[in-house]
């Protein structure tokens, strides 16, 4: 054919370049490094040498993890979730109702006749609220094409509204030792890398992952495409609720108690780890095993802050500087690509 | 009225060129962009700039209007050594840009976009609306435009907000104006009136540059013209010296002698009828049947209900009445998803907008639509090693040139682009292909090796239906043409009856 000698200047094949978590994994390290240094010129002791603070450390952070991990998801389609951290309480004072032991007298507990139920009843009904509450954001989103911020704004505020409202602001305590088991020891983490391994695979190699990706890249191409636009971002935001009602369930059994004021400012938390792992608040880019990163990247930080036993005050504007910076970092690397 | 500043440089200036290139070298990453290239414009006169895809055009006026910056080399204007760091600086030096996209805002009016950062302002200092209308109205009134300076942009269609882009750079009053391909998007009226413009501007002195594929254009409107070929400077030639084969030789390095290699196929059973379409305003009783092996073309002048008509039976805008018969039976369609299931494919006019995942690799790009039926097993897994054996199949056989299936497609050139989203499609294997300015945008080479593929497939027996605003596209692929006139079909010729005049006879009143 005669077109076979078109060189076309684009298709010069270029350098391989490192997928973006390499970075991210590098910015991990050289934060350690950097709190390392610091211990031994202020405190005279080593950071990353104390294995119980590191224990603590990924504790912190795996609930959030957990939450983030479906924000991830959310904020790769482009849009963002608000509501996961009054679902945290919403879900904690339902699932913590249904998993009162009878054990400390029937007048402690706020449902006498469902109390020492199986530990499966208060999961699931709990799961059962976050994906309800996930299926409202996704629909309002999806059919009513409100913007996802407004929508899960609402969600946030009607959400914490319910918490307060279930049992009129009271915390809900005394839960069976099977359900007390589940957020306990290191359980947080393991959960949080159980999902962490399945939303990995189920980004990364199924029609699922794909057609978020694709959503967040060029919606209208995803619809053109035959992807069901619609249906896709109610399953994403199914999800995302579902998980923050998994953080939910292993806070307050890790508390063995529930409050309306619970998983305060958690949404801004796993929206940090996504952003700060990579994830683009334009959509199309991010990854779970960024996010993953991003987590242990807060970790090390709000740890890392303690250890050096600065003001409690600081670590909150420090942490609002690093999100921000986090953000300007992902809009200079969209720039560069134009 | 106008900024001060221009109009003044071409006054004052006596020599030959008003506008230097001179060994002007620009490199990406892994990708040299341009290699040492040279652009020389004469005051008073019209220069093409031309080159495939990918040659390094907009990257050179990308650098001229303040956008890049070139890594060495030099740009003189006037005689002077221009540095430019923004395109505002560029504008002030009197150097005004028509850009390929359109760059209006759409919730202001037309005579805001005109002005914009130029406002004229009262005695108080505030913007003195009336004198901004009064103003526009005299610009539009000089350049022959018929439009309302109150007009909100966005209720415009695109060929009129092209308009506007070229009434506010004109504005500038500048001494040399970059249009890069300002025709894409108008219909042959616009474009009279704006070689009625051009002539106007060179006629005052104005040097213009004028990037562009048609290559009747070309030769309608150009003294000179320059080529680059894959970022590199191949000539300049006056434009009465060398005729159109002669300029695609330059631009391709070799002769393309079968632009349209439109072969008879056997044409089959009807495999799409359409009985009625309409939708509101946009279209009314739209019916035509489509065969298997058979090319419809699909003519009409830009905003006659075309592209509507498209995405009405491929279900991206469902149409509120009328029928749409596959093989047939009466389909549904509400959804693209619900045409696909039908045999359907459809490849967008805009593949930036619709088209593209730009930010995602070409492997996702290619397999999207393939994996929205077919190819996962029970628990949503992509079957990801059959699915790379029909990729990388197409990717070959429509010579996808792409360093590997994990290169961005952002990075990949138009011409790879469009074939990458055609290999999207072709893998449903689709019993209906509609295209939709299959072409648009892209180089010489690739458009032919577009063509020839499209023949193919109508050789296998698929239908396609071609949407297109190249009249020689249109007449050189299609069996038969139907086309459209404001809405409605204005009739149908067979290859052997349709020429441009009996076309343009049926699209125009």
């Amino acid at each position: 054919m005669a077109t076979t000698d078109v060189n076309v200047a684009d298709a010069t094949p270029k350098s391989r370049k490192l997928p973006p978590e390499v970075n991210i994994f590098f910015v991990l390290i050289g934060i350690a490094v950097l709190f390392e240094v610091l211990g031994w010129i202020f405190q005279g002791q080593s950071f990353l040498g104390n294995f119980a603070r590191l224990k603590i450390m990924i504790l912190q952070v795996s609930v959030l993890g957990i939450i983030s991990v479906g924000v991830t998801q959310i904020i790769i389609t482009g849009g963002i979730d608000l509501s996961s951290g009054s679902l945290v309480a919403a879900v904690s004072m339902v699932s913590m109702s249904f998993a009162q032991t009878s054990e400390y007298g029937l007048d402690r507990v706020l449902y006498p006749a469902l109390v020492d139920l199986p530990v499966i009843i208060p999961i699931i009904v709990g799961l059962v609220v976050g994906a309800c509450a996930g299926f409202i954001n996704g629909w309002l989103i999806a059919y009513t094409k409100i913007p996802p911020f407004i929508a899960t704004l609402g969600m946030m505020v009607a959400a914490r509204g319910f918490a307060k409202w279930y049992t009129q602001g009271k915390p809900i305590s005394f839960p069976t030792d099977s359900f007390a088991r589940i957020g306990e020891g290191m359980n947080p983490v393991i959960i949080f890398c159980i999902v962490a391994v399945i939303f990995h695979i189920a980004m990364k190699y199924t029609r699922y992952g794909k057609f978020t990706y694709a959503l967040g890249a060029n919606e209208t191409a995803a619809r053109v495409s035959g992807i069901n636009v619609e249906r896709q971002k109610v399953k994403i935001y199914v999800i995302a609720g579902t998980l923050s009602a998994l953080a939910a369930i292993v806070v307050c059994s890790r508390g063995q108690t529930a409050q309306p004021g619970m998983g305060l400012m958690y949404e801004l938390d796993a929206i940090a780890m996504a952003v700060i792992g990579g994830t683009s608040l334009a959509g199309g880019r991010g990854s779970i095993i960024g996010t993953a990163i991003g987590m242990v990247i807060l970790g090390v930080i709000l740890s890392g802050f303690t250890f050096l036993r600065l003001d409690a005050y600081y670590q909150e504007m420090m942490k609002g500087a690093i999100i921000v910076g986090a953000v300007i970092i992902d809009t200079y690397r969209q720039k560069k690509k134009v | 009225m106008l900024d001060g500043s221009a109009g003044s440089a071409r006054d004052r200036f006596t020599g030959e060129f008003i506008l230097e290139v001179d060994n002007v070298r620009k490199e990406f990453p892994g990708v040299v962009a341009l290699d040492d290239v040279q652009l020389r414009i004469r005051p008073g006169s019209v220069h093409a700039l031309m080159g495939e895809n990918g040659a390094g055009k907009s990257t050179l006026m990308k650098i001229i209007a303040g956008i890049y910056s070139p890594d060495s080399g030099e740009v003189r204007f006037a005689g002077e050594k221009l540095s430019i760091k923004t395109p505002i600086d560029a504008l002030n030096s009197g150097i005004a840009m028509i850009h390929q996209e359109l760059n209006l805002m759409n919730t202001m009016n037309v005579a805001e976009n005109v002005w914009i950062r130029r406002e004229p302002k009262n005695a108080m200092g505030l913007i003195d609306h009336a004198q901004m209308r009064r103003q526009t109205q005299e610009l539009f009134d000089e350049l022959g435009i018929s439009l309302d300076p109150t007009a909100l942009v966005d209720d415009l269609t695109v060929a009129q907000k092209q308009m506007i882009e070229i009434s506010k750079a004109v504005s500038y009053n500048s001494d040399v104006l970059i249009m890069d391909e300002p025709t894409s998007a108008i219909t042959e009226k616009e474009v009279a009136q704006l070689f009625r413009i051009i002539r106007d501007l060179r006629a005052k002195g104005v040097g213009i540059v004028y990037i562009t594929h048609k290559m009747d254009e070309l030769f309608e409107i150009a003294d000179e013209l320059t080529v680059f070929r894959d970022g590199q400077y191949v000539g300049t030639v006056p434009s009465s010296d060398i005729d159109r084969d002669g300029v695609i030789k330059m631009m391709v390095g070799r002769e393309i002698t079968d632009m349209f290699p439109k072969v008879d196929c056997e044409i089959g059973e009807v495999a799409l009828e359409v009985k009625g379409l309409s939708r509101g305003k946009e279209f009314q009783d739209v019916s035509f049947e489509l065969r298997r092996g058979e090319i419809l073309g699909l003519a009409g002048l830009v905003g006659s209900g075309r592209s509507e008509v498209a995405e009405a039976i491929f279900g991206v805008k469902p149409a509120t009445s009328g029928e749409i018969i596959i093989d047939g039976t009466p389909a549904t369609i509400t959804e693209p998803a619900q045409a696909m299931s039908h045999g359907l494919a459809f490849l967008t006019e805009d593949r930036k907008e619709s088209g593209c995942f730009l930010i995602l690799d070409c492997l996702s790009n290619i397999q999207m639509a393939l994996i929205t039926r077919e190819m996962t097993n029970k628990f949503g897994f992509v079957e990801q090693s059959r699915v790379n054996e029909l990729v990388n199949d197409y990717v070959e056989k429509l010579r996808i040139k792409t360093p590997s299936l994990g290169e961005i497609v952002e990075n990949l050139s138009g011409g790879n682009q469009q074939k990458l989203l055609i290999a999207r499609w072709l893998l449903t294997n689709p019993k209906v292909l509609i295209l939709d300015e299959p072409t648009r945008g892209i180089d010489v080479g690739a458009k032919s090796e577009i063509h020839r593929l499209i023949t193919a497939l109508a050789g296998q027996g698929v239908a396609i239906l071609m949407i297109s605003s190249e009249m020689p596209e249109v007449l050189g692929m299609s069996d038969r043409i139907m086309v459209m006139r404001e809405g409605r079909v204005g009739g149908f010729l067979d290859r052997a009856d349709a020429d441009q005049v009996s076309v343009m006879q049926l699209a125009a009143n």
